[in-house]
């Protein structure tokens, strides 16, 4: 079925005239139509500009341009700006915005030829594990719709397990590619911190977003990174390092490749979970890799620094939301401070509202040294951990998370719980290095996802590790029931 | 006992830098456009937009920090400095708080009394400023205009150096000259291109402790900051003599009131929250970049007075009056280039003269001015070669500033030629002896005054053409030689 072809085949397909980018677009646009009702993956379906999307890609293929991803049907997270489309950030306090200009990302995958379906839901303004903080409803995980799907790209990441488009962009600003890509047991890349433009991404903590990508595979990943990466001077985080052809890259033998295992990833993990890593490290020495343990001192600390570094940058980010210039406006304000109270009080959903509070009070004069500086110097010190560590090993090897998706509302209600989800995640967004999470193995019937971290802009190291690991099992290759 | 009270200030100057372009923007900085019209995304602060640093902004305060002798920081880092108002769109300011761009620099002031005074300068830093508000035509709201958001600004922050409001004025105007020379700032008040805060306290003349300070806001004119401070140390002073307190606050001069008024106590005062942008890497200047900018930097102020008056033989008052302003001096010097320098003084006399009123009367920019650089060096040069009087030369000067002709063509066309051949000069001086006998009896029994009122008589029979000079010698000879 054409929806279990991975980027390539169709690219193929597509080339040959054999399929037509419409042909395609429609068939997507069908399987939306029938599964996401169940799911909610997507916020804004837009069929008709999809469809004129894809007949002006049939043109361009039609006259012989073989663009890798040009005709490919693609969903966006509801976090990038999409011109004339609305980009609601999963919040009531974007439900009426209507960008008036392009993300960068939404850009050079336009240029590319991809074909947007629609957008994604996720947690409000990213800020969640469980995606279930949107205001439009939690997304449900294909695999069993009593469970969550992870965050905060969960509707990515759902839309991409149910196979409702060829790949999707997601955003992890402390895990919320590779939670999610693993609790739906698909491929997730979160790149080196400035790889890939945050121009036009919402902003949820500007030092720790990093845009990324969800694909059946590796080598698709390796595709659209390709496409999506590179300096942008409407970024100015984002560096000006030439972009290394990935697909170029997937088949460099593994031989000699000096894996770490991450010992603080293994204390108290549960043994069935720490079984499937066990495994997977087999496949990577008999692909001739080495393993040696690694230790990572500091990373125990990384879920409380990120929970006062991110908060800290999204309580002022999130200021420009007032009600004023766009997005929600409270009925009949009385003045002022009656419009910036209500216009965010109604805007603004409880877990945001958390954030900005504990943000702001980390940031109040009295209590910036004790939170942000000391937060800060952690930071600095989880990242020299990953640098001495990465002069013994190529790269490290966890799992993405502690268990595999929970019950939707199960921890709803206990935010620190919540929290504690993204403990093998947030390091590397604290230390701005590239990561992927891999389908490695079934816990419960649920998927279970295998992390790969590696030294900055090792995107290319890192894929190829998961294109052989890929080529060598079929994780990767199992679908949810009912979306075969 | 009446205690001598001494004022302390020191002054906090906005710049607003002459870029094209926003200091994290592309969009235009020029004063006067339509509301809203010069604001784009970024400056709207639309989700998911990024600021970028225009390098240019960092050129001009890295050109006015080596201008002060202050030192340029290797690194510095912008700041979010967090509040909320409908006109700051982010609901936060981009600045510099902790590492500013320029540091510990001084400028030299020269006071009325003539005495010269160094003020320092702690720090200068970028810093984007805010949109207006605009309350007019608008019935039950407030309008927002986003033109000024994100225009660069200098901030300028003094040491507290300045003990009368009359120096702060100096200090002011000085930082006012230097900007405009460095042409990183347009200067222009009314605009509220160059503006300043000022910090004002006093304390019994000898104590080393500081008094409490009041801060005045956003004034934006020299006799305003003038009229402000010294109404403030007018109020400290009386409220701490009738057993009062000087509190820590924030205040509003009005200039139709003459006084100022509490905006804010610090009490009140925001949590600003401020923390590194982490949308802006630090600015990172090498010595390179520094070499660049120095090679830029124009004979400053001082320089260029102490020049004037070393070799040119100017006083010091009049070569601070002709280097106070870049073009007044790029005038100057190009008269005397007409001219030579040998007549500076003859020249300087001038340009403060004749040319400054005419250009103050009419309202002319000395840019622009009707007569220039070369025809007034013409025009003194007929002073020099004594074609005409000082006195004939002034009534050319109007002629050729209404007129635009040279000097020359006015002279002839007029016959304006001074008189300078003794025979025709002494033929009139006979006639009027001749006319006035009582008048000469009298001066030769020694009434010396009326010797002006022959020279009146016969400049009056010349029109004023006859060589003063040589009238007076000949006019001497005249009326005591031959008694």
């Amino acid at each position: 079925m054409l929806h279990n072809l991975s980027v390539g085949e169709l690219a193929e397909r597509l080339r040959s005239r054999e399929l037509s980018s419409v042909e395609l677009t429609r068939h997507f646009l069908g399987r939306i139509e029938r599964l996401n009702p169940a799911l909610n993956a997507l916020i804004t379906l837009t069929a008709d500009a999809a469809l004129a999307a894809a007949a002006a890609a049939d043109r361009r293929l039609a006259d012989g341009e073989r663009a890798p991803l040009l005709g490919i049907p693609l969903i966006h997270k509801d976090i990038f700006c999409t011109d004339g489309v609305r980009t609601s950030c999963g919040s009531r306090m974007l439900d009426n915005f209507v960008a008036p200009y392009d993300a960068t990302v939404v850009a050079r995958l336009k240029e590319a030829g991809a074909v947007m379906l629609g957008k994604a839901n996720m947690d409000e303004f990213a800020m969640g594990s469980s995606n279930e903080t949107s205001y439009y409803g939690p997304v449900k995980n294909p695999w069993n719709t009593a469970k969550v799907p992870g965050g905060s790209s969960g509707g990515s990441a759902a839309a991409m397990a149910a196979r409702l488009a060829s790949f999707t962009t997601g955003t992890d600003t402390g895990g919320s590619i590779r939670q999610p890509a693993a609790l739906t047991g698909v491929t997730g890349v979160k790149p080196t911190y400035g790889r890939v433009s945050r121009y036009g991404m919402i902003a949820f903590a500007s030092s720790l977003d990093q845009a990324g990508v969800f694909a059946r595979t590796a080598a698709d990943a390796a595709t659209v990174l390709k496409a999506i990466a590179g300096f942008d001077p409407l970024d100015s985080t984002s560096v000006d390092e030439p972009v290394p052809d990935y697909p170029a890259m997937l088949d460099a033998p593994l031989k000699g490749l000096k894996i770490g295992l991450l010992r603080e990833f293994f204390d108290g993990l549960e043994p069935r979970n720490a079984a499937l890593i066990h495994d997977s490290l087999k496949v990577y020495t008999s692909l001739g890799a080495t393993t040696v343990e690694v230790s990572l001192p500091h990373l125990p600390l990384s879920v409380p620094t990120y929970y006062v570094v991110a908060p800290a940058e999204c309580s002022s980010n999130l200021s420009r939301f007032d009600g004023v210039r766009f997005g929600y406006r409270c009925d009949q304000p009385k003045d002022l401070a009656d419009l910036y109270k209500r216009s965010r009080g109604e805007g603004f959903g409880p877990e945001v509202k958390r954030r900005i509070m504990t943000g702001t009070y980390v940031l109040s004069a009295g209590y910036f040294d004790a939170y942000y500086l000391k937060a800060q110097k952690v930071r600095r010190l989880i990242t020299e951990d990953f640098r001495a560590a990465f002069q013994q090993v190529d790269l490290v090897v966890g799992p993405t998370t502690p268990t595999p998706a929970f019950d939707i509302g199960a921890k709803m209600d206990d935010p620190v719980t919540m929290y504690l989800n993204d403990i093998y995640t947030i390091g590397a967004n604290l230390a701005g290095l590239p990561g992927i999470s891999l389908p490695c193995g079934f816990v419960d019937g649920l998927p279970m996802g295998l992390q790969l971290i590696g030294p900055h802009f090792s995107e290319g190291r890192l894929l190829n590790a998961a294109h052989l690991y890929q080529l060598a099992t079929e994780w990767h290759t199992h679908a949810p029931r009912g979306y075969e | 006992m009446m205690i001598d009270w001494e004022v302390v200030i020191g002054l906090e100057i906005h710049a607003q830098l002459a870029t094209r372009s926003k200091i994290f923007s592309g969009a235009a900085t020029a004063y006067g456009a339509p509301p809203n019209s010069q604001a784009n995304l970024v400056d709207l602060a639309y989700p998911g937009v990024l600021p970028v640093l225009n390098a240019e902004a960092v050129r001009m305060a890295v050109k006015f920090g080596l201008a002060i002798g202050a030192t340029i920081a290797r690194r510095s880092i912008f700041a979010r400095k967090n509040y909320f108002y409908p006109d700051l769109p982010k609901g936060y300011q981009i600045s510099q708080y902790e590492h500013p761009v320029v540091s510990r620099g001084s400028l030299n002031v020269l006071l009325d009394d003539g005495t010269a005074k160094t003020v320092g300068v702690t720090r200068a830093h970028l810093e984007e400023d805010a949109g207006k508000s605009l309350h007019e035509g608008l019935a039950n709201a407030t309008g927002i205009d986003l033109n000024r958001a994100g225009t660069p600004l200098l901030e300028i922050v003094s040491e507290p150096d300045m003990r009368s409001a009359k120096e702060a004025v100096a200090y002011m105007k000085k930082m006012h000259t230097l900007v405009r020379y460095l042409e990183i700032c347009d200067g222009n008040m009314q605009e509220g291109s160059f503006r300043c805060d000022a910090n004002v306290s006093v304390r019994p003349r000898g104590q080393e402790k500081f008094g409490t300070r009041a801060e005045i806001k956003n004034l934006n004119s020299f006799r305003f900051v003038e009229k402000a401070i010294q109404y403030e140390v007018a109020r400290q002073v009386e409220l701490i003599e009738s057993g009062g307190k000087v509190v820590q606050e924030t205040r509003l001069y009005d200039s139709d009131k003459d006084e100022t008024r509490s905006m804010r106590s610090k009490e009140e005062a925001n949590d600003y929250r401020y923390f590194p942008d982490p949308d802006l890497l630090p600015v990172e200047i090498d010595e390179g970049f520094i070499a660049t900018v120095r090679a830029t930097l124009p004979e400053l102020p001082d320089e260029k007075a102490a020049r004037f008056a070393r070799d040119l033989g100017l006083s010091v008052y009049d070569a601070g009056v002709l280097s106070a302003s870049r073009e007044l001096g790029a005038y100057f010097e190009a008269v005397l280039a007409h001219l030579g320098s040998a007549h500076a003084k003859l020249a300087a006399n001038w340009v403060m003269g004749e040319l400054s009123s005419a250009l103050n009367r009419d309202s002319v920019e000395i840019t622009a001015s009707r007569v220039s650089p070369a025809a007034l060096g013409g025009l003194l040069a007929r002073i020099v070669d004594a074609t005409i009087s000082g006195k004939i030369a002034k009534d050319v000067f109007e002629a050729m500033w209404a007129e635009g002709q040279g000097a020359d063509d006015i002279i002839e066309k007029r016959g304006l030629k001074q008189i300078t051949d003794s025979g025709a000069i002494e033929g009139v001086i006979d006639a009027v002896i001749a006319a006035n006998p009582k008048q000469l009896a009298d001066y030769r029994a020694g009434k010396d005054k009326l010797f002006d009122f022959f020279v009146g008589q016969v400049q009056k029979a010349t029109k004023g053409k006859a060589n003063p000079a040589q009238l007076k010698d000949l006019l001497k000879t005249k009326l005591g030689g031959s008694a």
